[in-house]
């Protein structure tokens, strides 16, 4: 497959640039934060994009979807990334809807999917337990009952945990701490009692929410796969989150690189441009080469999970440390290059040095990825 | 497209009756007792021959250029069927790779006529004269002078870091014609031959030992004035063009590859593709988990080989995107500069991994890998210098694609 976006994508594109741009520009997050807006994103923008197909756009056409591809959906992540729209694209259409695809029954499937392709219904994956990634740690846990199972347990940073209809849960039914084997996923109604939300207020202003399961019982219909064996289906979904999540960041990285370039040939200093200097030049240099690099590795990241290569997971991780690495750089120099205006809040590139830092982190950084490629590379 | 497949179906049958599995590269893990031998080279030299006398080394250049006139889908074609059979390409060098394109530009019929066939089928060798001691990166600034005197222009002045001027039999070179016009507009780009009275060479020795690099001195060098290839002083756009050339291949020659698609087992799903941690191996030990027992240093090497990935991918977009007509040129400033700088961290990282294994410089108690390692780590220093040195690609990425200000 072509490197190239086709004209279809180019379309698809130009029609998601133009819709953030209008709709959701980074003004749009700032308006919620100082709100202190409950959803914490547009419900009804939200559901205008699902209109446009963006919510189904790699899901079933059987449930409303299009059945494209993450070429696609790709897309859409980094154009979203561009004005850093809140959106439950990773949390729903990527890392919801995925666990439903790969673990779903076919009654599970047929009961959410529709929703989350009309944008009706918001899913929440809770797995993380701690503040850095660990996908197998996990200490929640699941004991048999008389007629279901029993939860127990605290997630941290559940991704629209405290606006999701249904939270999708990890937890341990066998082995040790941090074993890959013995993990299960169950369907929960955030309503149940013994579940208990709490929303997080994070540095990027966008969605995660503490939940606690004390005593959550759930009946045998709320099992998602087979109990016990649910780290296959995590891999692969958080592989295709990964690579989401990594082109929400070329996004990110690419706009505040694109501002801090346009900053370079404005702002003027002992009476000349500030871009004319060499100090500046040469970094600013750098950076575009890294993002070209970024940007290779992710398209293809993109493309490998459509073609079903069998490196995918390689890729994954060497997308993700590449992202890490080059939002970081880039998110940092833009605050530098933009000086003292850059450290005021009225100023937009703070909030891309802070969404950076947060899908940095989230699914693993770079130490994390590059220990994990050279693991699947035997070394 | 008819026209394409019968194309496809004739150069099979002239390539299975002229480059017969003989006079072929061979395939991995191959071995056959000719390779190397006089026999084996004579074979080559004659399949050279003969594909230089069907044009097809140069398949797209006119006829009388020494090419034979294909057509760009029939040269692919041709490409495709060579790099099956694999064929050994039969011309290579400065001449073919940096001069002929510049020649097929800028060049008028005559000179076409009179240097492009000893090109196409290899029969005189080219040096490049750019560089000189007071003009580096600064090329523009050029001091080799060149007089008109009749019909001939009188040549002084030195070239330096020109690679194998010493085997050289003809210079392309650029010459300072017009003194008092800025540096950019009185440069002239002529062609010359190495045996000239007054032109002589000697070999720079490198910190990495032995090279192809010499110094050549021009002392009242006469070349003729037909022999001058564009317009007089307008050299500077043509010697350019020629770096955009020099550059792409450059930073080819320093890898990045794209990985292949092919798979050979499902344990390593990027083939061919962890050569340093193989390397380190034996070095650096491995622990319980099979991991490379120094986490710091495998750090780094997965670092390198995951940018090395990354920029292969990189020349592959960019090759995608020249089929599809979109504009590449930027990335010939780019690559070269990120092929430059990740050879460096690789051979500092190898030189880390092997400790002073890799610093032998000759003699007992090294192997030959180490002993390469050595070499390797010092001449690396060079890639960031020679073509252009990284400074000055960021400031063609800054000016070109960036548009900062001067």
């Amino acid at each position: 497959m072509s490197m190239i976006l086709n004209d279809e994508q180019r379309m698809l594109q130009k029609t998601a640039r133009e819709f953030v741009a209008e709709h959701a520009p980074v003004a749009h997050l700032r308006e919620l934060r100082d709100e202190g807006d409950a959803t914490g994103f547009s419900r009804g923008l939200w559901k205008q994009m699902a209109e446009l197909g963006w919510a189904g756009i790699a899901l079933p056409e059987v449930y409303g979807g299009s059945e494209l591809g993450y070429a696609e959906l790709g897309v859409v992540f980094e154009e979203c990334g561009r004005t850093l729209a809140p959106t439950p694209l990773l949390s729903t259409v990527v890392l919801g809807a995925e666990v439903l695809l790969r673990a779903g029954s076919e009654p599970q499937q047929a009961e959410l999917l529709p929703g989350v392709c009309s944008g009706d219904g918001i899913l929440a994956l809770a797995f993380q337990e701690a503040g850095r990634f660990a996908p197998y740690r996990v200490a929640t846990k699941v004991t048999a009952t008389a007629d279901g199972h029993r939860l127990d347990g605290e997630k941290c940073f559940v991704v629209d945990g405290h606006v999701a209809d249904r939270l999708i849960v990890v937890a341990r039914s066998s082995g040790g701490e941090a074993e890959r084997d013995g993990l299960s996923l169950f369907l929960v109604d955030p309503a149940a009692p013994g579940v208990e939300i709490t929303r997080t207020i994070m540095a990027d202003s966008r969605n995660a929410a503490r939940v606690v399961f004390d005593g959550v019982t759930v009946g045998e219909e709320a099992t998602l796969g087979r109990v016990g064996a649910a780290a296959d289906t995590l891999d692969a979904v958080f592989d295709r989150a990964t690579l989401a999540l990594c082109a929400e960041m070329l996004g990110l990285a690419s706009e505040a690189f694109e501002r801090t370039v346009a900053y370079l040939k404005t702002r003027e200093q002992f009476g000349a441009k500030i871009g004319s200097f060499q100090a500046l030049k040469h970094r600013a240099a750098t950076m575009f080469c890294d993002l070209e690099l970024a940007r290779s590795i992710t398209l293809d990241g993109l493309r490998a999970i459509d073609e079903g290569r069998e490196e995918l997971p390689s890729l994954v991780s060497a997308a993700k440390a590449r992202l890490a690495d080059t939002a970081a750089l880039v998110t940092c120099e833009a605050i530098q290059m933009h000086g003292g205006i850059g450290m005021t809040d009225e100023e937009e590139i703070g909030f891309f040095l802070k969404r950076a830092r947060t899908a940095e982190l989230f699914l693993g950084d770079a130490t994390y990825h590059r220990d994990r490629f050279a693991r699947l590379q035997g070394f | 497209m008819a026209d394409l497949e019968q194309f496809r179906a004739d150069a099979r049958a002239w390539l299975d009756e002229h480059c017969p599995p003989t006079r072929r590269q061979l395939r991995e893990g191959e071995t056959a007792p000719a390779w190397g031998s006089p026999e084996f080279d004579a074979q080559i030299e004659g399949w050279k021959r003969e594909i230089c006398e069907r044009g097809w080394s140069a398949p797209t250049w006119p006829r009388e250029c020494g090419g034979a006139g294909l057509s760009p889908e029939e040269a692919k074609v041709l490409a495709q069927e060579m790099a099956r059979i694999r064929a050994v390409p039969p011309i290579g060098g400065f001449g073919m790779y940096l001069l002929a394109p510049v020649l097929l530009e800028f060049a008028n019929d005559d000179q076409k006529k009179r240097f492009l066939p000893d090109i196409a089928n290899g029969r005189v060798d080219w040096c490049q004269g750019y560089s000189e001691p007071g003009a580096g990166s600064d090329l523009a600034g050029l001091q080799t002078r060149a007089v008109l005197d009749g019909d001939e222009y009188v040549i002084d002045g030195s070239k330096i870091w020109t690679t194998s001027a010493h085997l050289a039999d003809w210079i392309f070179c650029l010459v300072r014609t017009d003194p008092d016009a800025s540096k950019h507009e009185g440069i002239s780009f002529i062609l010359f031959d190495m045996k000239s009275p007054g032109v002589s060479v000697s070999p720079i020795q490198l910190i990495s030992g032995q090279s192809d690099f010499c110094q050549i001195f021009f002392d009242g060098v006469r070349a003729k004035a037909e022999n001058l290839v564009g317009v007089k002083n307008g050299g500077w756009t043509i010697a350019k063009r020629l770096l955009q050339h020099e550059r792409s291949g450059l930073s080819g020659m320093m890898g990045g590859a794209a990985p292949s698609r092919k798979r050979k087992s499902g344990k390593r799903p990027l083939p061919n593709f962890h050569s340093m941690a193989d390397l380190a191996a034996p070095y650096l030990g491995r622990d319980a988990e099979g991991r490379l027992a120094d986490p710091f240093l495998r750090d780094g090497i997965v670092g390198v080989e995951m940018d090395n990935l990354c920029f292969g991918l990189t020349m592959k977009r960019s090759s995608d995107g020249a089929k599809e007509g979109q504009e590449v040129g930027h990335t010939v400033s780019m690559s070269k500069y990120y092929a430059s700088e990740l050879n460096k961290r690789r051979q500092e990282l190898l030189v880390s991994v092997m400790g002073t294994q890799a610093l032998g410089w000759e003699g007992e108690g090294f192997s030959a890998t180490e002993l390469a390692q050595t070499r390797g780590w010092l001449r690396s220093k060079g890639n960031s210098i020679e073509g252009g040195t990284s400074e000055i690609q960021l400031n063609v990425i800054a000016k070109r694609v960036l548009g900062l200000p001067d």
